[in-house]
C-alpha cells in the first residue's frame, strides 16, 4: 500500500500499539531548552535517571540576554537560574548541551539543522510548539508540554494518538520578494488557525521543492500556527547537500548508509492524506497580518478588514477587539500603517538567508525606527559578520544583537512597549506576546527592513525595483 | 494526578475564538516555580487592568462565576505556546473541565497530563450552553467523563468524544511515566533492534 513520509516515520518509530488508541513512540532526538526546567525538577521527584543521553540536546534560548554573553548580566534571579539550571542539568545528566559561552548556542530550532541534530526520518520532540520547523528536513518533529517532557527524559519514549495527514501542495513559482513566510501566512490565512488541528501537514509540489533548507524551516515553524502538530518536507538533493558535512551528520560508511534510507522516505506515489489543499505560488503576495492571531495575514496591497462585513457573531467579536488592541481604523491601506519598531529574529527567520534578505533592503539606506537584528545562533552571527552584513545594519542605525529568542517572546526582557507598533519576523502576533499592550504585524525579514527604512509597512516588490 | 469522574459546578462563558496560551499565561510568569501557585496569574491580562486592579467587564471578574469550575470556550481554545503552565494555572484557579468546539492540540494533550478534562462539542452546542449559562440564575453544570455527556441549565444535554486511553487516563488519575517504565523491556528491545538498524543516529560525538 502507497505510503506517506509521515506514515513511514510514525510505522518505524511505534514501540507498541494499544488497542484503546495510543502508540508508545520511541523519540530518535530529545530538545530541551530553558524553559525545560520544570521537567528536569520532575525528573528529580521521581529518582529516575535520563534514560538516553546520547538522544538529547539542548541550548538556552529563551531567557538568555542578547546584548550581552555574560549570564551574569541578567539581573533577575528566577530568569538567571532558568539559564544556570539548564547547563547545570546538561553537566548532571550528562547531555550535549550548547551553554551561553559556547558560539554554537542559539534558539534550538536553528541549532538542531545547523549543528545536523536534525535528521530525516527521525521522530523529534521538544517542550516548544515551535518544534515543528525540524519537520524541513523531513523528520516527524512536534512540540510537547513539560509533563510530556518529564516523559520523554525518563523513558526516550512518548504516548500518542496517530494524527490525520494533510497535504499542501503548493504549485508554480514564488515571485520575486515573495519568500517563505509570506507562503506560510498565505496557507494559514486561507486555512486558518485551528484549519490544522490534529493534523500532519505535508508541504509538496514545485514552489516547495525549489525551497532552500532555511526557507523550508520557515515554512514548517509556523504550521503551529495552523494548529498543525507538525509540518514536513519530504528529504531531497537539497536536504543531502545541507546536511553533509555538518558535526552530528552522519560521517564515511554512515553516510551512504544513511542517504540509502532517506531515499526511501518521500510520500509514495498514490498515498492518501485525510486532507488536500492546493495553492498557486506564484499568486502569494509579501504579507502582513493586522489582527491578534496568524490568519489574519493579508497581501500588503489590501486593507484592514470592516468586521461590519463579517456576518458570523463569534467572529465579529473577535475582529473588533482586535481592531481595539491594534490601534487600527476599518479601510486604511496596510501600506499606509507607520510602525514604531521592527524586530528581525526568532525561530522563523533568523538564519544567514534572512538576514542576507533583510540585508539586501537596508543596505546603503537609514532606518527611521529603532530596529535590532537577532541572528538566531552563534554561528549564523559569525556568518553574517564574515559577510559583513552586521556593517550594513550598523551603518544603518539598527542594533546588532547576540542570538536568542528575543523580542519574539519577550522573555529576556527584550520587549516592545505598550501600544507600540512593532514590524516582526516571528511567528505570533497574539495580544500581548511581545510584551503587555505591544502590537505586532508579522511579516518576511525583507518586509520587515523595508518598514524599518521607510516607517510604514511597504511592498518590497516596489522597493526592489527601485533600488 | 486528581482522577476526573464527574463535576458539577458553575460554569463561565469566554466566547472568543483562538484564545491562545500566551493570554492564559503571559510568558513573563512562566520562569515562576509551580509551587508558587499560578491561579492568581491566570488570563492576568485580561483579569487585570495595565494601571493595577481587575477590570470589572471580563467574565470570570463577575461575582457569579466565582465558583465556577467548567470554562465555556470559543473555537481554537489554547492554540499556540506549549506551555504547560496554562493548564497550572486554569488547575490551580479551580476549573476542571474546559469545553470548546476545538484545541489546541498540544493544550489538549497537556490537559490530560493535569486532570483537567478538555470537552469538545459541536459549535452549535457550545454556543447554546454559553448562553445558557450567561443567562440570569443559570444552574450548574455537570460534566460526567464515565457517561460522556455534559448537562446544563435549560434542559441542555450533549454527548463528547474522547480517546479510550485518554478518557482511561482521566478517569483513573494515571502516571504515565510509571506505566511505561513497566514496559521497559518492550522499549529496550525496540532500542536494541533501531539502533543497529540505523547505527548513525546513536553516534556520541
Amino acid at each position: 500500500m502507497a505510503r506517506s513520509l509521515f506514515e513511514k516515520i510514525w510505522a518505524r518509530h511505534v514501540i507498541l500499539q494499544r488497542e484503546d488508541g495510543a502508540a508508545l513512540l520511541h523519540v530518535g532526538r530529545h530538545l530541551v531548552h530553558d524553559g525545560t526546567a520544570a521537567a528536569f525538577v520532575s525528573l528529580a521527584e521521581r529518582g529516575v535517571k535520563l534514560r538516553r543521553p546520547d538522544r538529547t540536546f539542548g541550548t538556552p534560548d529563551h531567557y538568555v540576554p542578547t546584548t550581552s554573553r555574560d549570564v551574569a548580566s541578567v539581573s533577575d534571579a528566577g530568569r538567571r537560574n532558568m539559564i544556570e539550571s539548564l547547563e547545570a542539568s546538561a553537566k548532571e545528566l550528562g547531555f550535549t548541551a550548547f551553554g551561553l559561552g559556547d558560539r554554537r548556542q542559539g534558539i534550538i530550532h536553528v541549532i538542531g539543522p545547523e549543528q545536523g541534530i536534525t535528521q530525516p526520518g527521525l521522530v523529534m520532540v521538544c517542550g516548544d510548539s515551535h518544534t515543528a520547523s525540524h519537520g524541513a528536513l523531513g523528520a516527524l518533529a512536534f512540540g510537547i508540554g513539560s509533563s510530556e517532557v518529564a516523559h520523554v527524559l525518563a523513558t526516550q519514549t512518548l504516548w500518542q494518538a496517530k494524527p490525520k495527514s494533510m497535504r499542501v501542495v503548493v504549485t508554480g513559482a514564488l515571485s520575486d520578494g515573495v519568500t517563505a513566510k509570506d507562503l506560510i501566512l498565505a496557507i494559514i490565512a486561507r486555512i486558518g488557525a485551528g484549519g490544522g488541528t490534529e493534523h500532519v501537514i505535508e508541504y509538496a509540489g514545485p514552489a516547495i521543492a525549489a525551497l532552500s533548507i532555511e526557507a523550508r524551516l520557515t515554512l514548517c515553524n509556523m504550521s503551529i500556527e495552523a494548529g498543525a502538530r507538525a509540518g514536513m518536507v519530504a528529504p531531497d538533493e537539497t536536504t543531502f547537500a545541507y546536511l553533509k558535512g555538518r558535526p552530528f551528520a552522519p560521517a564515511g560508511a554512515e553516510w551512504a548508509r544513511a542517504v540509502a534510507y532517506w531515499r526511501s522516505l518521500p510520500s509514495d506515489e498514490g498515498a492518501v492524506f485525510d486532507r488536500d489543499v492546493t495553492l498557486d505560488g506564484a499568486e502569494v503576495a509579501p504579507m502582513v497580518t493586522w489582527g491578534l492571531s496568524p490568519e489574519t495575514a493579508l497581501p500588503v496591497t489590501g486593507v484592514v478588514p470592516d468586521p461590519a462585513g463579517e456576518p458570523d457573531a463569534e467572529r465579529r467579536a473577535a475582529m473588533a477587539q482586535a481592531l481595539d488592541y491594534m490601534g487600527l481604523i476599518p479601510g486604511t491601506k496596510l501600506a499606509e500603517i507607520p510602525v514604531d519598531r521592527v524586530f528581525i529574529g526568532s525561530c522563523t527567520n533568523s538564519r544567514i538567508e534572512d538576514l542576507r534578505a533583510a540585508a539586501s533592503v537596508i543596505r546603503g539606506r537609514r532606518v527611521k525606527v529603532p530596529a535590532i537584528v537577532v541572528p538566531g545562533s552563534g554561528l549564523v552571527k559569525a556568518q553574517a559578520e564574515a559577510e559583513g552584513l552586521d556593517k550594513v545594519f550598523l551603518a544603518a542605525g539598527m542594533e546588532w544583537r547576540h542570538a536568542g529568542c528575543s523580542m519574539c517572546v519577550g522573555m529576556n526582557g527584550d520587549v516592545v512597549g505598550p501600544r507600540e507598533r512593532c514590524a516582526s519576523t516571528s511567528n505570533r502576533n497574539f495580544a500581548g506576546r511581545q510584551g503587555r499592550l505591544a502590537r505586532t504585524h508579522l511579516v518576511s525579514p525583507a518586509m520587515a527592513a523595508a518598514a524599518a527604512v521607510t516607517g510604514r509597512f511597504t511592498d518590497v516588490r516596489g522597493f526592489l525595483r527601485e533600488s | 494526578m486528581e482522577p476526573f469522574i464527574r463535576v458539577t459546578a458553575a460554569a463561565a462563558p469566554l466566547n472568543l475564538p483562538n484564545i491562545d496560551t500566551d493570554q492564559i499565561i503571559p510568558a513573563r510568569f512562566l520562569w515562576r516555580p509551580r509551587a508558587t501557585g499560578y491561579g492568581g496569574l491566570l488570563f492576568h491580562d485580561l483579569r487585570f487592568l495595565p494601571e493595577g486592579g481587575e477590570d470589572a467587564e471580563f467574565v470570570l471578574n463577575e461575582p457569579r462565576y466565582a465558583g465556577a469550575k467548567i470554562l465555556v470556550a470559543g473555537r481554537n481554545f489554547g492554540c499556540g505556546s506549549s506551555r504547560e503552565q496554562a493548564v497550572w494555572a486554569l488547575a490551580d484557579y479551580g476549573f476542571r473541565a474546559v469545553i470548546a468546539p476545538s484545541f489546541g492540540d498540544i493544550f489538549y494533550n497537556n490537559c490530560c497530563q493535569q486532570g483537567v478534562l478538555p470537552v469538545v462539542l459541536a459549535e452549535v452546542e457550545v454556543t447554546a450552553l454559553a448562553a445558557a449559562v450567561a443567562a440570569p440564575g443559570a444552574a450548574q453544570v455537570t460534566v460526567d467523563l464515565e457517561r460522556q455527556s455534559v448537562t446544563g441549565p435549560g434542559n441542555f444535554a450533549a454527548s463528547f468524544d474522547i480517546a479510550a486511553f485518554r478518557r482511561r487516563q482521566l478517569l483513573e488519575g494515571l502516571d504515565d511515566v510509571a506505566l511505561t517504565l513497566a514496559l521497559i523491556e518492550a522499549i529496550e528491545s525496540f532500542e536494541t533492534v533501531y539502533d543497529r538498524e540505523l547505527p548513525w543516529i546513536s553516534a556520541l560525538h
